[in-house]
């Protein structure tokens, strides 16, 4: 779809969230000079072409009792981490999975999947069920744990020009 | 922080699938939660001062609108580690930035409106900092579906 100078100031009003107010695409509509149905019709031109993931709220996990947070990567044969990532990414307890490079010799691993819990041993349980998966085609694995959220704002658009 | 009741519970639950876009949004969810409309609103600006939510609004995809999204990692050393962070997070292109146990020690996501931005940024904070970034762009991705269930 096309991208346009009205579609950057929309996103560039909403990167950091949506006004709570009862009306708040009038709210922002008015900010920029454009009607209500015409920015509703843009938001949703954006969510159907994917530009707009969903319109939701981002959980802080620590406070509501997900304290312990793990990044399991996995060194995993390059021929099977295909087939193999789809099915750890699968796993009902598995957020996030995604093949990535390696940077060696500091990183030997190619498979990254986040893992959530309330406790470090059901994280490390997890992370166990997901060795037994990927079996022999796993040479090395590690666990990173998250210790602090150091900035967490979404994506912002530089201003224009 | 005072602790989370049921309602702010399924408002937290409630609020992570996506709301369509309409007049009156925050309306038919009032209604679901057997709450006011402005009752609502209050709950959500006290769960975003608590820190609760983080963030309340669309989530964008850089990479849909020609941007692009990359994984960094820095070995920072502790001494150094406050310093660093104030001048990784100083770039608008950071979007998170996590703390981990390991040599590398400092996980971020760069999100820029090009793809050459990413490089672009990688490469002021390695000046910047005297520090290798590391970049661990996803060449595939295999499920998104995360949800918190507080």
């Amino acid at each position: 779809m096309t991208f346009d100078a009205s579609d950057q100031a929309i996103v560039r009003a909403l990167q950091s969230g949506l006004p709570l107010v009862p009306a708040p695409y009038a709210h922002i509509a008015s900010e920029l000079g454009l009607s209500e149905a015409e920015l509703v019709e843009r938001l949703d031109r954006m969510k159907a072409s994917g530009i707009i993931r969903r319109i939701a709220a981002a959980p802080n996990h620590y406070k509501l009792g997900m304290t312990s947070n793990g990044m399991t990567v996995w060194d995993v044969d390059d021929g099977q981490v295909t087939r193999l990532g789809g099915i750890i990414g699968a796993l009902p307890f598995v957020t996030h999975s995604y093949e990535r490079p390696r940077a060696l010799p500091v990183w030997p691993y190619n498979l990254f999947a986040m893992v959530h819990g309330s406790s470090d041993g059901e994280v490390e349980d997890k992370r166990t069920q997901i060795a037994g998966i990927l079996g022999s085609a796993c040479r090395a694995s590690d666990i990173l744990y998250s210790t602090r959220i150091l900035k967490k704002t979404g994506l912002r658009l530089k201003k224009a020009g | 922080m005072r602790p989370l009741d049921e309602i702010d519970r399924a408002i937290v639950n409630r609020l992570q699938d996506d709301l369509p876009v309409s007049h009156r949004p925050f309306a038919p969810i009032a209604l679901e939660l057997g709450l006011e409309e402005d009752a609502l609103i209050e709950r959500i600006k006290t769960l975003l001062e608590l820190g609760v939510l983080t963030r309340f609004g669309p989530f964008f995809d850089a990479a849909a609108m020609g941007g692009a999204f990359c994984l960094c990692a820095i070995a920072v050393p502790s001494d150094r580690f406050e310093a660093v962070t104030e001048l990784v997070n100083a770039h608008v292109e950071v979007a998170h930035n996590y703390e981990r146990t390991h040599d590398l020690n400092m996980w971020f996501v760069l999100a820029t409106q090009t793809q050459e931005g990413i490089a672009i940024t990688a490469d002021a904070i390695e000046r910047e900092t005297g520090l290798t970034v590391y970049r661990f762009p996803k060449l595939r991705e295999f499920f998104i579906g995360f949800r918190v269930v507080a």
